[in-house]
C-alpha cells in the first residue's frame, strides 16, 4: 500500500479547498441562511409542527444532507476531472499508484470537504432554531456515509465526462430533484398514497430519513432499512468504479 | 548485461482502429541515451505513455529493470520518472509544493533537502513560492523536469524535450542530460529535431508510421548510412565533363563551374590527393576545394523516403 501516495493526494485535493475556503463555506452557509428564512420563517410559520417537531427544526437534517450530497458531488467529480481535462493526470499515472489508493485520497478529501460544510450548516442552524441531536452517534454515521458515497458517485462522474457541462448533468438533472422529492422539506407521509409508494423509489429518502432519525427520532422508514441503503449505494459505486479501474474507462487509452 | 528496459513485440492499436505502433521490440542498456526521431504522429508519444503506463498495449510486453509494467507496476514505475510533451501543470500550487507532491505519489518520505537540490539545478529556486501558473514557458518545462527528477529515477523519459524551447534552455537541457548521464541515468529522449538526437544521443532510433525502421548506434549509423562530397570549383566553366573525370564518378554542377564527387556510403574512402591529380591532368584548373559530409538529416529523410 502506498499511504504516502494516498497522503500526498488528500493534501493536494485539501489545499485546493483551502484556496477556495471562503467560496466553499459562504455560499452553502447563505443558502442555508435562505433556506431558513424562506422555509423555517416565511413559510414555515403557517405550518404546523411535523410529527411533534417545529418545521425550522424539521428541514435541518434535510438541509444538512441536501449539501453535503451536492457538495460531495461537486468536489469529488471536479477533483478526479480537472486533472485529466488539463493533463496534469499523466503523473499519477505514471507513478506507482493503484487506482484504489487514487480513489481513497480524492475521494477521502472530497467527502472531509463535505463533511466539514454538513458541520458548519449544522452550526449556523444553531442560530435559527434550538438544535437536539437524539443519537449523536448515529448521527456523524449517516454524515459519514453519505459524504462517503456521494463522493465515490461524484468521483464516477468526474471519471465519466468528457467536458464541463456533463460533468453538471447528473447533479442537476439527477441528483437535485431526487433530493428535493427525497423528504428533505416535508414528511412523505404528507405526500398522497400513491406518491409515498412512488417516493419508496428514490434512494435519497432513505439517506434523509435515517438522518433525521438521528436528530429527532422519526423517520419516514426504519433506520435499518436506512443504513442498509446507503450500503448499498456505496456498493454500487465501489462495483462501477472497480469496472472504471479494471478497463481503464475514459483515463487510459 | 541485462537491459533496463526491454520493449518485446509491443503493439497498440487504437479504438478507432488505428494502428499507433506494430511489433516494436527495443532494449536499452542501463546509462545509455536513446534518442527516438520520427516524424509528427509517427508513434514516439504512444510508446513512451505504454512504457510509462498512461496508455494500455494492445498486446506484447514491457520490463523496466526487469519488472513487468502491468503485473509490477509499482515496482517498474519506481524506476520512471516522464517529463511529458505537453506543458500540464497545476496553475494553482508552487513549485515547491508540486514538487512534494510528485515524491509523494512516488511512496518516498518527505526530503527537502533533494528538493531544494533540484529546483536549484533546474534554476527554479527563487520561484520555488510563486503560484505555477506565473512562471514563463520554459520554466515550466524546466519545472516539469524537477517533478520527473525529484524520485530520483533510474531511467529518465524525455517527450520532446526541446520542443519550443528557445536555445539557451536547449543547451541547458543537453548539459542536464549529460550530468545525468554521467550519474548512471538512463535516458530515453524523443525528438523530431535531428540535431538533438546528433548532439546528445549514444544511440538512434527510428520511427515511422507505428514501426521501429531502425536502432543503431549514432556513430556507426552515420559512417554507414552518410555521405561525403568533395566539390570543386572551377576557375573557368566546363562545357563538357572530360571522360577521365566521369570515368571516376565526377559530375558537372553549377552550370559548368563546380566538378562534384559523391562518396562514402556504406564506409567507403577515397584518396582526395590522387582526385586533384586526375582533375590537374585532365587540364582542369581548380579554384576551391570543399568537403561535406551529410548529417543525421540527410540520412533520416533517406530512410523514411526509403520505407515509403
Amino acid at each position: 500500500m502506498n499511504w504516502r501516495a494516498i497522503l500526498a493526494i488528500y493534501k493536494f485535493e485539501m489545499a485546493r479547498t483551502k484556496r477556495t475556503i471562503s467560496q466553499s463555506i459562504i455560499s452553502p452557509v447563505l443558502s442555508t441562511c435562505l433556506y431558513f428564512v424562506v422555509f423555517g420563517g416565511a413559510i414555515g410559520s403557517r405550518i404546523e409542527q411535523v410529527d411533534g417537531v417545529s418545521y425550522g427544526a424539521f428541514i435541518v437534517p434535510g438541509l444538512i444532507m441536501l449539501s453535503i450530497m451536492t457538495q460531495s458531488l461537486s468536489n469529488a467529480s471536479f477533483g478526479i476531472y480537472f486533472p485529466r481535462f488539463s493533463g496534469t493526470i499523466y503523473e499519477m499515472l505514471s507513478a506507482p499508484v493503484s487506482f484504489w489508493e487514487a480513489t481513497v485520497g480524492y475521494v477521502g478529501a472530497a467527502a472531509t470537504k463535505s463533511m466539514m460544510i454538513g458541520l458548519i450548516i449544522l452550526a449556523t442552524a444553531g442560530f435559527f432554531v434550538p438544535l437536539e441531536i437524539a443519537h449523536p452517534l448515529w448521527m456523524i454515521t449517516f454524515l459519514v456515509l453519505t459524504s462517503i458515497t456521494f463522493s465515490l458517485f461524484g468521483f464516477l462522474i468526474g471519471i465519466w465526462a468528457d467536458n464541463f457541462e456533463k460533468l453538471q448533468l447528473i447533479p442537476l438533472l439527477v441528483v437535485t430533484p431526487l433530493v428535493f422529492l427525497g423528504g428533505a422539506f416535508y414528511s412523505i407521509e404528507m405526500l398522497p398514497e400513491a406518491w409515498q409508494t412512488v417516493s419508496l423509489f428514490n434512494p435519497v429518502v432513505y439517506l434523509i430519513s435515517g438522518f433525521r432519525w438521528s436528530f429527532y427520532q422519526i423517520s419516514d422508514v426504519g433506520v435499518g432499512v436506512s443504513l442498509l441503503m446507503v450500503m448499498v449505494f456505496m456498493a454500487i459505486c465501489l462495483g462501477l468504479i472497480s469496472f472504471v479501474f479494471k478497463t481503464g474507462y475514459r483515463l487510459k487509452q | 548485461m541485462s537491459p533496463v528496459l526491454s520493449v518485446q513485440n509491443l503493439n497498440k492499436i487504437y479504438k478507432g482502429g488505428k494502428q499507433a505502433l506494430s511489433d516494436i521490440n527495443l532494449d536499452v542498456a542501463k546509462g545509455e541515451i536513446l534518442a527516438l526521431l520520427g516524424p509528427n504522429g509517427a508513434g514516439k508519444t504512444t510508446l513512451i505513455s505504454i512504457i510509462c503506463g498512461i496508455v494500455n498495449a494492445s498486446n506484447g510486453k514491457v520490463l523496466v529493470g526487469g519488472f513487468d509494467n502491468v503485473k509490477q507496476f509499482r515496482q517498474a514505475r519506481s524506476l520512471i520518472g516522464l517529463v511529458p510533451q505537453e506543458l500540464t501543470t497545476d496553475a494553482f500550487e508552487t513549485p515547491w509544493a508540486n514538487l512534494n507532491f510528485s515524491r509523494g505519489l512516488f511512496g518516498l518520505p518527505a526530503d527537502p533537502a533533494k528538493v531544494e537540490q533540484v529546483l536549484r539545478d533546474l534554476s527554479l529556486w527563487d520561484k520555488k513560492d510563486n503560484r505555477i501558473m506565473t512562471l514563463s514557458g520554459g520554466m515550466k518545462r524546466r519545472l516539469l523536469i524537477a517533478k520527473a527528477l525529484v524520485h530520483e529515477p533510474q531511467i529518465l523519459f524525455l517527450d520532446e524535450p526541446t520542443a519550443g524551447v528557445d536555445v539557451a534552455l536547449r543547451q541547458d537541457m543537453w548539459q542536464m542530460v549529460a550530468r545525468l548521464r554521467e550519474q548512471g541515468v538512463t535516458v530515453v529522449l524523443t525528438t523530431h529535431y535531428i540535431e538533438e538526437a546528433e548532439a546528445i544521443a549514444d544511440r538512434v532510433g527510428v520511427i515511422s508510421g507505428g514501426k521501429l525502421l531502425l536502432v543503431e548506434d549514432k556513430d556507426t549509423l552515420m559512417a554507414n548510412m552518410g555521405q561525403k562530397q568533395l566539390q570543386v570549383d572551377l576557375k573557368t566553366p566546363l562545357t563538357l565533363l572530360p571522360e577521365s573525370l566521369s570515368a571516376l564518378g565526377f559530375s558537372l554542377e553549377k552550370e559548368g563551374q563546380q566538378l562534384l564527387l559523391r562518396y562514402g556510403g556504406k564506409g567507403e574512402q577515397i584518396e582526395v590527393g590522387a582526385m586533384l591529380s586526375a582533375i590537374h591532368q585532365a587540364g582542369v584548373e581548380v579554384a576551391d576545394i570543399h568537403t561535406a559530409q551529410s548529417s543525421l538529416e540527410e540520412i533520416f529523410i533517406e530512410l523514411l523516403q526509403e520505407t515509403v
